[in-house]
């Protein structure tokens, strides 16, 4: 039984390696698909040239590109992801720093989103097809459906704007006090969580709804088992692998989220320095910012899989 | 409503909610440049952000350009080019998904795989990635786009063709000597059109939702050219104001993908 959970498991992260490879070979490639161009742009359109020339040759674009990208996952497999084309530091020191802002952000909306979530989609599955089930379905459905930028946008309108209770800025470099942590910090986390919480609500009711409809729970009812019973012993088991799953995915969105979310506020994370570089075409920043997000998504997918695998496998032997 | 004669079944799905307000945008996004009451680009004002007035509907821009004008064009622009990329991307992923449906094997596994490794690169970052890239313009916004969202398009379809293509009445085409052709278009089609129209829908607002949020951020449509997004991303500024400047593009999102959403929703609901 351990060895079939192993192999499985095994087999997960082999496929995940398989993804990651896929990434990174598809960036490198997509993002040196014209040799020429970056050069040229950088240097603007009064470039003589021989400047052109002289640039490429200092970046090494006139080489193979096979041989380029060879040198550049070897830089990777050392932890060396280039220089920056703009500021000419190095990128792992620019992106350094910005990454753990960015993991900041994504934990405390973590923290918040993922409890208020499942308590709103289990809630709305439990009361299903009742007024308070449909406001929060057409709610969740506004938030899903509207671009992300439009909520943010929405927040510093009613809370900076009209209210002045918040400033519409993150600046998180003068941090001394919980008050000022909370300033800093509610705008941007209030406006990913909602992002996050609408996904995940939906997803989480039609998790639980698929459970509560099933004959095992009709029966559990039918012989007498009391609600909070049900729910603990008969539902929640039963749930734990597909709403792992449904955390992944909705996590997921918080990649998306977060670039637009950094971008109003002024954040100083690693999705706001990725928009920068795409503005100045930065490709080595682009590159490393992309694989960073692509691992992110990989990670938190692998993790949902693995996790249930060890469900199923729990409850196969009980 | 009674018809007099009766409609193919293949048009029925275009009778419903979502795709007649569906209609009812590309109307609007066709007909926009043409009511506009002056050109996108005219300063047409001294004051900017001027509130709503009987000559200008929607107040002026943080130029002094009139917002309707603009909010037309801008419409126009964001509604065509999601189209355009919507049906270039499910196109393609129905005709990959039934082919992968209909042939099994090889073809099938090769492109199923490939397919899942395109889809686990989030869509933002791919849309940045390619404007980093290719730089943003028009034809690099739309086909980025329609590469985005094919996979997941193929997915849907290859699921539908896949229990499709297993009834008896494929297998009794299939004795009669028919064509993959004929499979395809008089056998498959017909059977999955609902549900793939439903799917076509998601994937029109999803491409709105990331041409907006590229355009916002300013890597998007680039002026002169304008589409909802970047007038709300111009106008910001306005929203110290409440100037309608800014609250109108806002609500032009909103409206388009809240609505068809809901819609589609309802249908599913329905089914």
């Amino acid at each position: 039984m351990n060895a079939k959970l192993g192999i499985a498991i095994a087999r997960r992260l082999g496929a995940s390696c398989v993804s990651l490879v896929f990434v990174v070979v598809a960036v490198f490639f997509i993002t040196s698909a014209l040799p020429g161009d970056v050069a040229q742009s950088l240097l603007g359109q009064a470039a003589t040239p021989d400047a052109v020339a002289a640039l490429r040759h200092s970046l090494r674009l006139d080489e193979p590109v096979l041989l380029r990208f060879a040198s550049w996952a070897g830089g990777l497999l050392r932890g060396d992801f280039g220089m920056s084309l703009v500021s000419h530091q190095s990128v792992m020191s620019m992106v350094h720093e910005r990454l753990l802002h960015s993991l900041l952000l994504a934990g405390i909306t973590t923290l918040f989103a993922v409890p208020t979530a499942l308590l709103l989609g289990t809630l709305s599955a439990i009361f299903r097809n009742t007024v308070f089930d449909r406001c929060v379905s057409v709610l969740t459905l506004c938030v899903v459906s509207v671009p992300e930028f439009l909520v943010a946008t929405l927040a510093v309108l009613v809370f900076a704007v009209q209210l002045h209770l918040l400033p519409a800025l993150a600046s998180i470099s003068d941090i001394h006090s919980i008050g000022s942590f909370l300033a800093a910090f509610s705008m941007p986390v209030a406006t990913l969580g909602c992002v996050i919480v609408g996904q995940m609500a939906r997803m989480t009711r039609a998790v639980m709804v698929n459970v509560l409809s099933s004959s095992w729970v009709e029966m559990a009812v039918l012989k007498g088992v009391s609600p909070t019973a049900i729910i603990l012993r008969h539902v929640l088991p039963n749930v734990v692998a597909p709403l792992f799953n449904v955390m992944a995915l909705s996590l997921s969105y918080l990649l998306g989220g977060v670039v637009i979310v950094e971008s109003v506020f002024h954040y100083p994370g690693i999705a706001s320095l990725m928009v920068d570089s795409v503005a100045s075409r930065d490709i080595p920043l682009v590159q490393t910012c992309a694989l960073i997000f692509c691992a992110a998504y990989l990670l938190l997918t692998t993790l949902a899989d693995v996790v249930a695998l060890f469900s199923t496998q729990e409850r196969s032997r009980a | 409503m009674m018809l007099a004669f009766p409609l193919p079944r293949y048009l029925t799905p275009f009778l419903q909610a979502p795709a007649l307000l569906a209609l009812l945008w590309l109307l609007l996004a066709l007909a926009g440049p043409w009511v506009a009451p002056y050109l996108p680009g005219e300063v047409v004002s001294t004051t900017v952000f001027a509130p709503i007035s009987a000559r200008h509907w929607l107040g002026t821009d943080y130029l002094g350009r009139d917002v309707l004008t603009r909010l037309l064009y801008g419409t126009s622009s964001t509604v065509l080019l999601c189209a355009a990329s919507t049906v270039m991307a499910c196109g393609a992923g129905a005709f990959l998904g039934m082919m992968a449906a209909l042939k099994r094997g090889m073809t099938d596994t090769l492109l199923s795989r490939f397919m899942d490794g395109v889809i686990s690169i989030p869509s933002l970052l791919s849309g940045l990635v390619a404007v980093a890239t290719f730089g943003s313009s028009v034809p690099v916004l739309v086909l980025a786009m329609a590469c985005i969202y094919l996979p997941g398009s193929y997915r849907t379809c290859r699921m539908l063709a896949l229990s499709i293509v297993q009834k008896d009445f494929i297998l009794a085409a299939r004795m009669r000597g028919e064509k993959t052709s004929y499979l395809v278009v008089r056998e498959i089609l017909p059977n999955m059109a609902g549900p793939v129209l439903t799917d076509v829908g998601l994937r029109f607002i999803y491409a709105v939702r990331l041409l907006s949020n590229l355009s916002f951020l300013g890597v998007g449509l680039q002026p002169p050219q304008t589409d909802l997004g970047s007038l709300t991303r111009e106008n910001l500024l306005g929203l110290v104001y409440g100037a309608p400047a800014v609250i109108a593009p806002a609500l032009a999102i909103a409206f388009l993908t809240v609505g068809l959403n809901l819609a589609l929703d309802g249908k599913g609901r329905h089914q």
